[in-house]
């Protein structure tokens, strides 16, 4: 066993971590499929999926079922290439970008000193999920979710970077884990990152389209835009992609603003992932309600938020937070 | 606007003869043959050449006839109580409302079956154009000088008229009905839509246009409805409304209905109306026959109407606040109906379509115990609808999305026939409950809600504050409900009155004839409009003296609430024409018939 170097006993932990925690994500993604229904249920009045299993748990087993052995139809006027790659990078765009999360001071996949800019990377990848899927499916009402997709990106991208700079000029790096560990010496971000966390929120929810910002999809307009004609597993990855981004999201929003895995005043730090991990539940059912609560604003309103209340509110930020850096340093 | 919106509306004038006087003076009275009818307005044949002239003159008199309420046709062939009437193989009549006079005017024209031929007064009335059509598809009778005369509710590759008598009413009377290959390539074809047929361009100078087919399948097309937009990105430059998906041929069927057994049909013609669909039908009827109903028969009629008002409002508010994007409200408002529809199972037995109303009555008297179960409603609402407005009506992006979307004047809305809250809400005081008072409402108290921007929003405001006013009215009836019988005492009666038929033998063959063939109504005609759920809805009916109505025309509002869109949404946006549909509040059985 001489192979059996220390060097590669690491290497297999940290691959087995590797898989245990893209297992685990993939699962809270798919799992919340179900949790959103109940608690929609549960603000709106009905039952929502109760009857598989206990309180309906086992409801995302029968839906699995239901999706692979639905037919896995490709319209014979789209094109196909693109068509099939669409639902793969939309389920691992945001998949991939779970790699710089710190959850735990062992846990985590990859420790990147460039940990931001890789998410802000996958981010704006994730946008061809939705121009492939709207472009190749030949239907014009996933052209348009495409094409308002597409815009929305741009004008949401813009500020969604500009509203973390102030948290990496505070820190002095793009790493997670220092941005973690910063939090736990000072404050957390919530606090003097404020209006940073008020914008990166709402571009969070953009990016992932989700309710307010569904306008890609917009049900009622679009009738589900460009994912109009996916049906089967490839749906079920468009919608299984979707809820990662919510997780993804969430705790991303735990790591910058939320001290991560530590608890409030530095409470039970024996219990890291139960922090992380309740932090981040919170910020996945923040989603769900606000999908409960809001109506939808129309596109152009969406647009001109961006662009007229974001944006000169992430440089205002930036500028103060600029400024007070600087004063500090001196 | 403004100044419109300070139209008087003067006391209800039936059978107004100033115009016929005015018109005598004008045309001279051997122009115009007067018909005696129990419509409660003045009808007046015309001969076809002087008709453009006669309904041009109508419309620019002081205090014009600003509305084109209903044009429609008759088969007069199988007529055969008409003395006194211009010889006519068809005739088509035009129903002019005066809101300044606050009456109507029914002007008459003959045809004989050889010369289908009318001209077009789509340039009086923009809104003719729709009904023009549907007289060409349902009689084959052709308006010279129309825009687009092509079919409206029938398929485009159908083969005859419909309404004609010489039609068959029965599908027993078809062959079987089988699809071919073939058939349903060319239907597919005749469903495509092509943008030069209605004038449209592909290109504009600088860019393409897309034609985006909306409906008949689409969540926010609220039934079968399908409407074709020409987008230039996401700008709506024109759109062309297509209806007719859910046309069942409810005037045909009336004519071979008993007046009595044409009532649950009523019920599916605004599908959310419910007995309130049977109202105007029945005091039609009841006009015939010349019966009084009892006041106890009046007050119930107008409570079960006015919680049928509330039940079409609160799926209006729902899936209002739905088609803007918040998801949650419709399953509350949807609870409320529940609570709604308790009290109405429990009067009527039914919940949807209760058919309840009877000619000279109701079914039955109210169930013992029905007061509790009214209060009880009466108590759960007003808290709900107040709640309604705080958390889904005041939302910012709500009214983002709304206020000054979907904008018309009372000047429009005249125009294009527009009823209702839709009405309303531009500002113009209009309510037939109080304007035109029928079925004892005014007796009661109750305010007509009013909105000012005419657009998406105040329509749904609108409607909100006439719930909090029908619950007025249903606390009123609560309190004041009249003791007597649920039927009126009158021959006609139906199902006739059948306590003396063991003693009385007229009692009893009368009692016998009217329920094996139903009631023979006196040969005339009659008219009811009525505030329905969604504007001013009506019934035209013409016996000729039969157990079955000779002609039975339904004018319903959404009609032409539906021929409004292209003119108001010109310039606007997807999600606003999705708003703007939502905020009509339409429903395709009322559209289509």
């Amino acid at each position: 066993m001489s192979w059996l170097t220390p060097e590669v006993v690491e290497v297999i932990i940290a691959v087995l971590k590797a898989i245990v925690i893209l297992l685990a994500v993939v699962i809270c993604g798919a799992l919340l499929s179900w949790v959103e229904r109940r608690l929609l249920g549960l603000w709106q009045d009905r039952y929502g999926p109760n009857r598989v299993g206990p309180f309906g748990a086992f409801q995302l087993g029968a839906d699995m079922i239901k999706m692979f052995f639905k037919e896995d139809w490709t319209p014979p006027f789209a094109d196909k290439p693109i068509f099939t790659l669409a639902p793969v990078v939309a389920m691992s765009a945001l998949l991939i970008a779970f790699v710089v999360i710190p959850i735990t001071p062992t846990w985590g996949v990859a420790d990147l000193n460039i940990g931001l800019l890789f998410f802000f990377a996958m981010a704006g990848l994730s946008v061809y999920a939705v121009m492939f899927a709207g472009w190749s499916s030949a239907n014009k009402y996933a052209l348009l979710g495409a094409l308002r997709a597409s815009a929305q990106t741009v004008s949401y991208e813009v500020f969604m970077g500009l509203a973390l700079m102030g948290v990496v000029a505070q820190v002095g790096s793009f790493n997670l884990r220092d941005i973690v560990d910063y939090q736990a010496q000072h404050l957390w971000f919530i606090i003097p990152q404020f209006l940073g966390f008020c914008t990166f929120f709402i571009a969070g929810v953009a990016v992932t389209h989700r309710h307010p910002f569904d306008q890609p999809e917009a049900e009622q307009e679009l009738a589900d835009g460009y994912h109009i004609e996916y049906a089967g597993m490839k749906w079920g990855m468009f919608f299984v992609g979707e809820y990662i981004g919510i997780v993804f999201i969430s705790a991303l929003l735990v790591t910058l603003f939320f001290g991560g895995w530590h608890g409030p005043f530095g409470l039970l730090p024996q219990i890291p992932f139960v922090w992380f991990a309740l932090k981040t539940a919170f910020f996945i059912m923040l989603f769900i309600l606000l999908r409960a609560s809001v109506p939808r604003p129309r596109y152009d309103q969406v647009m001109s938020f961006s662009w007229k209340v974001c944006l000169p509110l992430t440089l205002l930020n930036l500028l103060v937070t600029g400024a007070l850096v600087l004063a500090a340093s001196q | 606007m403004t100044a419109d919106s300070a139209l008087y509306i003067p006391p209800y004038k039936a059978d107004d003869q100033d115009v016929v006087v005015e018109l005598n003076s004008r045309f001279g009275a051997e122009t115009f043959t007067v018909q005696e009818t129990r419509t409660g307005m003045p009808v007046l044949w015309v001969p076809r050449e002087k008709l453009i002239e006669v309904l041009t003159f109508l419309r620019q008199l002081p205090k014009p006839y600003v509305m084109l309420y209903d044009l429609h046709g008759v088969d007069e062939r199988l007529r055969t109580q008409r003395r006194g009437l211009p010889a006519a193989d068809f005739s088509v009549f035009y129903h002019l409302m005066s809101l300044e006079r606050n009456s109507d005017v029914m002007i008459k024209v003959a045809l004989s079956e050889n010369d289908l031929n009318l001209p077009s007064v789509t340039s009086i009335w923009p809104n003719a154009n729709w009904y023009e059509r549907e007289v060409w598809d349902m009689f084959g009778i052709r308006f010279t000088g129309h825009p687009h005369l092509s079919r409206i509710l029938m398929p485009p590759t159908w083969e005859g008229h419909p309404l004609r008598k010489d039609y068959p009413a029965r599908a027993t009377e078809f062959d079987p009905f089988t699809l071919t290959r073939a058939k349903l390539e060319l239907e597919e074809e005749a469903a495509r839509f092509k943008p030069e047929d209605w004038g449209m361009k592909r290109h504009g100078e600088h860019e393409d246009y897309m034609f985006l087919n909306l409906g008949p399948n689409h969540p926010s097309a609220h039934g079968a409805f399908r409407i074709i937009l020409q987008l230039d990105g996401e700008e709506i430059i024109d759109c062309v409304p297509d209806i007719g998906y859910h046309h069942r041929g409810a005037e045909k069927m009336a004519e071979r209905q008993s007046w009595h057994s044409f009532i649950p049909y009523t019920d599916r013609i605004d599908y959310l109306g419910g007995v309130m669909n049977n109202l105007p039908y029945v005091l039609a009827v009841e006009k015939l026959a010349g019966i009084t109903v009892p006041d106890r028969v009046n007050v119930i009629r107008v409570m079960l109407a006015e919680f049928f008002r509330i039940t079409s409002h609160l799926l209006f508010l729902g899936t209002y606040i739905q088609d803007v994007g918040a998801m949650t409200p419709v399953f509350f408002t949807f609870t409320d109906r529940q609570r709604a529809y308790k009290v109405i199972e429990a009067i009527t037995g039914f919940r949807l379509h209760p058919a309840w109303y009877r000619i000279g009555g109701v079914a039955h008297d109210l169930p013992r115990g029905w007061d509790k179960l009214v209060k009880e409603f009466v108590d759960w609402l007003p808290k709900r609808l107040d709640e309604y407005e705080k958390a889904a009506l005041q939302n910012s992006i709500l009214r983002g999305r709304t206020i000054g979307v979907a904008q018309y004047n009372t000047k429009e809305a005249l125009e294009w026939g527009v009823t209702g809250a839709g009405l309303r809400a531009t500002g113009l005081d209009f309510d037939l409950r109080k304007a035109r008072p029928y079925s004892g409402y005014e007796h009661f108290e109750f305010e007509v809600p009013l909105g000012h921007n005419g657009d998406a929003y105040d329509r749904c405001m609108v409607r909100v504050e006439e719930m909090r006013q029908s619950i007025r009215i249903i606390e009123q009836c609560l309190k004041n409900m009249p003791e007597g019988p649920y039927k009126a005492d009158h021959p006609l009666t139906t199902p006739p009155p059948k306590e003396r038929t063991l003693q009385h033998i007229e009692t009893l063959i009368t009692h016998f004839l009217q329920v094996s063939w139903g009631p023979v109504m006196p040969a005339n005609e009659s008219f009811q409009m009525i505030e329905a759920t969604k504007g001013i809805n009506s019934y035209y009916l013409t016996s000729d003296g039969g157990t079955m109505s000779y002609r039975t025309r339904i004018r319903t509002p959404s009609y032409a609430h539906l021929q409004q869109i292209p003119s108001v949404i010109r310039g606007s946006m997807v999600a606003d024409l999705i708003a703007y549909l939502g905020s009509i509040d339409f429903v395709m059985a009322d559209v289509d018939r």
